[in-house]
Order: structure tokens, then sequence, then C-alpha cells
């Protein structure tokens, strides 16, 4: 996928102006926040189940080499194959080999954001083959050829009658009379048409939100059941998850899977939660005949040790960007690439470069909501700033804040200096004497004046007033 | 001075950047209040807590500035901000500046713990329940984040508010959401900002609110600066100019 993060801000300014947009993010709101309250609130002790889900991926990342090989083990003794895959071209490497090898020419896809990083649709297709995304939000967007926008919720930037319109585009069997004004119905069109594609797909594929130490297990969580019929029906199932997805035991992901749905959609469990352990064995009325599993690094193991390992505690919830004021007003695609929201400024620089990515994280106001609702408590704000103070060591600043910023530093370092300099200031501007006690323009602070009035000052500093009180003027 | 006046608590008033440039009233407002809780006040010499460069990436930057900060304020019983996001720099933050160098972090650290932002340090740390304030009309209050999500500020102004004669508190929807104004962030990314202060001026007006409140001014200026540009009528002003009755000066961004 192309990345457009360098054009963050043309991209986001595109997108305030844009009217469809902005009513489909209305959404976020009313789908996610609300709901997310409730559930948390349902809880008691929410607050100590977050404590306990922080505390289990430190354990597992302090560890993670210890976990990744007893992971791989058990996968290999219950008749599964584990590839480590360092970057994402050798992990599309891999899954085209398995592909080829099968001779497959469908493949079926359940919803992954680790397939995205990867652009592995793409790569299959390029390849000759056939990919079909069986999450709906996923399959809409594919119909689109568009990219999610949301981490847990790939369509959110789209409206039901721009998805009725797709549908009649592309579905040649759909009768032009059927009535699709009810979301349950458009459910049921995309459902009627994906039954034929599960039934064909040579492959699945899928990703993981855990995968279990203790027993070689993979587990996705979902609301649609398009999961399980991605990995049971077809010969081969293959599940692409990063390293960071592993978990020491069952009770470890239970214990996850407490916050997640609470903290993602409001719920107390997505509907379908999916244990799959290796192949189909002798016996098992179904499950594939293959089961492989993709281990992707993908820069991760190099996060471990810094200031942004505790990102590699995400789960992947999607209540960061859904509480961001910024992403709520610009949307996921502004971010120009796979991650958006709090969770991608910190994460897109460390898998794409700070220096293409270098707005995302400077892009926020830290008003902290995100790092408020995160259920595994990562402090998003303060890795933003390590990124900012990244991209000032090395010079990556805009060069006009970095004067700036010099000269106020200059100032702020000589009290009496600052305090001549800023009197001169603030008597110049009340000179002007702005009328209605505002500025609807000001040269120096256009960024201000464009869309707000700045309030004048007083007219004298208050330190200079304190002075003259003190002296009994 | 004599004997009596030092058996109080000194408090060294950290007037923030903001205030001291473009509304001096906010920083009487604060004297008054403080001195109204039983304290003696000053104002050392002073520019700014460094939070500009430290939200920039310059660490550095707002290393120096948070030394020459700890040195002017060590001799305080108490340091006292009429801001939330000035205080939670020089709170939450300032150890952290010192990490790698354990005489300053211990410094960094005494000094911290003394540190307070202005309705939280008149409730929470000298008991007061109510002023001797009016104010007549329906004001909602906006939480700005770093008082509320750093330093727990949320009952507190409106638990003083209510004892102001005349005064209804009437919520906005969203009060604990940002109003898009994140320092150097409103400059940086201006139409961002905007939609985001856009849905704040739009829930001010719908509370029905003759007035907002809150208690950082850059947030002030940046929802006056709006309402002001959508034709609103709408006041802005910081709370501590109500808790202290000084609310006789113009309000944010109007004239005399
Ligand atoms: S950073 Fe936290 S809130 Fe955001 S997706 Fe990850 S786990 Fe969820």
């Amino acid at each position: 996928m192309d990345i457009t993060s360098p054009s963050f801000k043309e991209n986001a300014t595109r997108a305030i102006g844009d009217k469809s947009l902005q009513k489909a993010l209305g959404n976020v709101e009313r789908g996610f926040i609300y709901k997310r309250a409730k559930a948390v609130a349902a809880v008691p002790a929410f607050e100590t189940l977050r404590d306990a889900a922080r505390d289990i991926k430190n354990h597992t990342l302090a560890h993670l080499d210890l976990y990744l090989e007893a992971y791989a083990d058990k996968v290999a003794a219950t008749g599964g194959h584990v590839h480590f895959a360092e970057t994402a071209a050798d992990a599309r490497d891999i899954v085209l080999d398995i592909c080829r090898r099968v001779e497959a020419k469908t493949v079926t896809k359940g919803k992954s954001m680790i397939t995205e990083e990867i652009a592995l649709n793409d790569h299959l297709e390029k390849n000759g083959i056939t990919t079909v995304e069986t999450d709906l939000g996923e399959y809409i967007i594919q119909l689109r050829g568009e990219h999610p926008s949301h981490i847990i919720a790939p369509a959110v930037h789209l409206n039901k009658e721009q998805i009725e319109a797709d549908f009649r585009r592309v579905h040649d069997k759909l009768p032009p009379e059927r009535n699709l004004d009810e979301p349950v119905a458009l459910l049921g069109e995309a459902r009627a048409v994906l039954r034929e594609r599960f039934l064909a797909a040579d492959v699945g594929i899928t990703g993981a939100n855990f995968l279990v130490a203790e027993t070689g297990t993979s587990i996705i969580v979902t609301n649609e059941g398009n999961g399980d019929l991605t990995q049971i029906l077809p010969r081969v199932h293959i599940v692409v998850a990063s390293i960071e997805k592993v978990v020491p035991t069952l009770e470890d992901a239970s214990a996850i899977l407490r916050v997640l749905a609470r903290s993602a959609t409001g719920q107390e469990m997505s509907v379908y939660t999916t244990l799959s352990t290796g192949a189909k064995r002798s016996g098992d009325p179904d499950g594939p005949d293959e089961y492989h599993v993709v281990l992707l690094d993908n820069g991760r193991s190099a996060m471990l040790g810094t200031p942004f390992e505790d990102m590699l505690r995400c789960i992947r919830c999607g209540a960061c960007m859904n509480h961001c004021p910024v992403y709520q007003v610009v949307g996921g695609h502004a971010y120009g690439w796979v991650y958006p929201g709090p969770m991608g400024s910190v994460l897109t620089p460390t898998l794409i470069g700070v220096d293409k990515a270098g707005h995302l994280p400077n892009a926020s106001t830290f008003c902290g909501r995100c790092e408020s609702v995160c259920p595994m408590r990562i402090p998003l704000p303060k890795m933003m700033r390590h990124w900012r103070e990244n991209a000032f060591a090395r010079h990556l600043t805009p060069p006009s804040e970095r004067s700036g910023l010099g000269v106020w530093k200059f100032l702020a370092r000589r009290p009496a200096l600052y305090a001549l300099a800023t009197g001169i200031a603030v008597r110049a501007m009340a000179l002007l004497k702005p009328k209605g006690g505002r500025f609807r323009t000001l040269p120096f602070a256009s960024g201000w004046t464009r869309h707000r009035d700045l309030p004048a000052p007083e007219g004298r500093t208050f330190q200079a007033m304190w002075k003259d009180r003190k002296a009994g003027k | 001075m004599g004997d009596s006046s030092h058996s109080r608590p000194r408090v060294g008033l950290l007037v923030t950047c903001l205030v001291d440039a473009m509304r001096p009233t906010v920083g009487f407002a604060a004297v008054d209040l403080i001195e109204k809780a039983g304290c003696e006040v000053d104002v050392p010499a002073q520019t700014c807590c460094g939070q500009p460069a430290y939200n920039s990436g310059d660490r550095d930057g707002a290393r120096l500035l948070a030394e020459a900060v700890i040195a002017a304020f060590e001799p305080y019983d108490y340091v006292v901000a009429p801001s939330g996001s000035c205080a939670a720099m020089m709170k939450q933050h300032y150890p952290g500046l010192f990490a790698d160098d354990p005489h300053w972090h211990a410094r960094a650290e005494r000094f911290s713990a003394k540190v307070f932002e202005l309705v939280s340090f008149l409730v929470d740390v000298r008991g007061m329940t109510g002023v001797e304030a009016s104010y007549s009309g329906k004001v909602t209050y906006h939480d700005s984040c770093s008082g509320l999500r750093e330093l727990g500020v949320r009952e507190q102004p409106r638990k003083l508010l209510g004892s102001v004669a005349g005064l209804e508190i009437t919520e906005m929807k969203d009060a604990d959401v940002c109003c898009g104004f994140g320092g150097a962030f409103c400059v940086k990314y201006p139409d961002i900002s905007n939609a985001i202060v856009g849905k704040k001026a739009d829930n001010i007006i719908a509370s029905g609110a003759q007035t907002v409140l809150a208690g950082d001014l850059g947030c002030l200026m940046n929802m006056a600066g709006k309402l002001a540009r959508d034709g609103s009528k709408v006041k802005a002003r910081h709370v501590a100019e109500v808790l202290a009755g000084m609310t006789d000066r113009p309000a944010i961004g109007e004239s005399e």
C-alpha cells in the first residue's frame, strides 16, 4: 500500500472537508465510546483487570525468547508448522510458497491487520491467487479497493448508502428491487455471496489475537463467525501473527480477553472466541489438513529494551483511536499507512521510519485520553514524545520551529531579558487596540487567526504589575 | 514582615507565561485565593516551566528551564500554578528529566511533591470548601486535559463554583474532551485544531451557559477565539477570576 503519511497534514485537511466521511465518523462516538464506558462501568474491578493484563504482557516480553520457543515446540508437537519471518517480504514469500505448493487458486481471509502490514493481498494477487476478505467490513473495502481506516472497524469511514451502492455495482445476482435499507439486509447479502467463496477456497488465512505457549494454540475473536469458516473449510490454514502475540498460558489469554472486547466494542466477550490447535486429527469431524503459523518480527524484537517496548503490549482493541479527538475528525486514512490513531502514531514510525511518519507523533494535543482508556496501560503520549525527541535530536524538526524554540529558550533562561521582551511585545499588541478586544488577523499568528480570533492581552505583564504592587505603587 | 506571617505556609506562585503576558488578572485572582486560603504568596522572578521545549522533543532545553524553576522555587513550602498543564509539567514530568542525575533527580522529586494546580491546592491541600463571591448566570466548566488526567482535577472546581452566589453550573456534553489547543499543536495543525474546537464550541453553546470556565488560559483563549469567530456571545473566563470575585474586567477576548 502506498504510504501517504508524509502528507498527513493535507490528508487531514481533505478529510475534514469531506462531508460524507464526517458523517460516518459520527459512528465512532455512537458505536464505541458509550458502549465501552457502559461495559467498563459494569465491572467494578476493571482497573485491576487492566493491571493484570499489563503485567502478563510485561512478563511475557521480558522472556519473549523462551515463550516463543515453547510456543513453536508445542505447535510442532501438535502437528503444525511454524515459520519465522524476519521481514514483511519474508512473510509474504512464506505464505506464497505454501499457497503454490498446494496449488491454491482462491484464498479466504479472516480480518487481520498483520496481513495489511505485510501487504499480503497485493502479493498473492500479483502471483495469480485470488484473495477474498470474509469479514464484512474488510469485504466492503476490498470491493472498493481501499484499506482499513480503523483496526477493528475497517469500513467505519463509510455510510450505509455507499455500501449499498457498492453491492449493487458488484453483486450481479442481486435483484435491483431487493430492499437493502437495513444494515442486516446488507449483511445477509454479503453472506450469501461469501458462502460460495468459503466453499471454493483452498487456503484460509487468519491473524491471531493470541498465541498460547502452553498449548500451541492460536486464538481469534470475531463477531461474524467468518473467521471460523475461513480456518475450518479450506485444506490449509495459515495463521500470520507478529511475535508479541504470544502469552504463556490459556489462563493468561482469558485474563486479557476480559479487557479486550470491553475496550474494543463494549461487549463482555466477542461473539466468537475461536481456538485452533494443529491440523485436523483422525476422528475430528472437520478442520484443515495443514496448519501453518508465520511468526513475523518486522522490527518488533528491536523495540525490546527501548522506550518503545511498552507498545508491544498492544492488543489492537482500537480504544485509543475511538477516544482520540484527532482521529475523530480526520479518520484513519489520513494517517497514511496501516495503523491509524494514537497506536499508529507510535508504531508507524518504527515500521516505516520517523522521516516518513514524523507528522504522526506530532499531530497530538497530548490530551492523554488514549492512555486513560488503553486496557494495556500503554503510555502513548509519552512514546509520541519520544519520537519528537528522536526527531529533534536528528535535526528532523522543521527549521522554523527549531529557531523559534532557540530564541524562546535563550530568553526563557534570562528572566530579566525575558521580562523586558514580553513587556514590549505585550504593550505593542495592546497598542494595536484591536476592535472588541481581539484580533481577527495577525500576521505572525496566522496559524491561529485563520480559524479563531486571538484575544488581545490586557496590556501589561503580571510580573511588572506585581513589582509595582510590591513597591506600593 | 512580622513573625506571625511566617507561621503561614509560603507559596511561590508560578504565574505561567500565558497569564503573565496575556491576562494578569488571573495571576492576581490566584494570589487573592491563595491568601484567602491562609497562605503567604510570593512571585519569584520566572519565565516558563519548559513545557514548549519538552513537547517539541527538546529534552535538554526543557531540563535547563526545569533547573531554573526548581532553583527559583525551592525556598517555598508550596508551588502553585493557575494552570493544570504547567502544574502537571512540574509535578509529573520534572523528575523524569533528571533520570540520569541522582542529585538533580532527588531535588526534582522534592520540588515536584510541593507543586499543585491552583484549585486543587485550595481544596485538597488547604481544605477550602467555599468562597465569598458572586457571579450571575449559567456557567459550564471545561475540564482541561492535563489537570483532569494527570492531576485529577475534576470535582474541586465544581465544588468551589457551587458556593458562588448566583452561579448555576450546567454541564456540557463531553466536558472532559480536549478543546484542540495542545500548545504548539493549534498553530502547527490549525485545521485539525479548528475541527476539534469547533465541536467544543458547539457543545458549549448547546449547554445553554452564558460563560465557559476552565483552569487553563491556553484552552480558554482557544475556546474564546472560536466562539467569537462563530459569532457566539458566550463569555470565557478563568475559573480563578470567578472564585476570587474579580470579574469586573472584560472577559477573555472582550474589550472594556
Ligand atoms: S494502544 Fe491500547 S488502546 Fe490502542 S489499540 Fe493498543 S491496546 Fe488498544
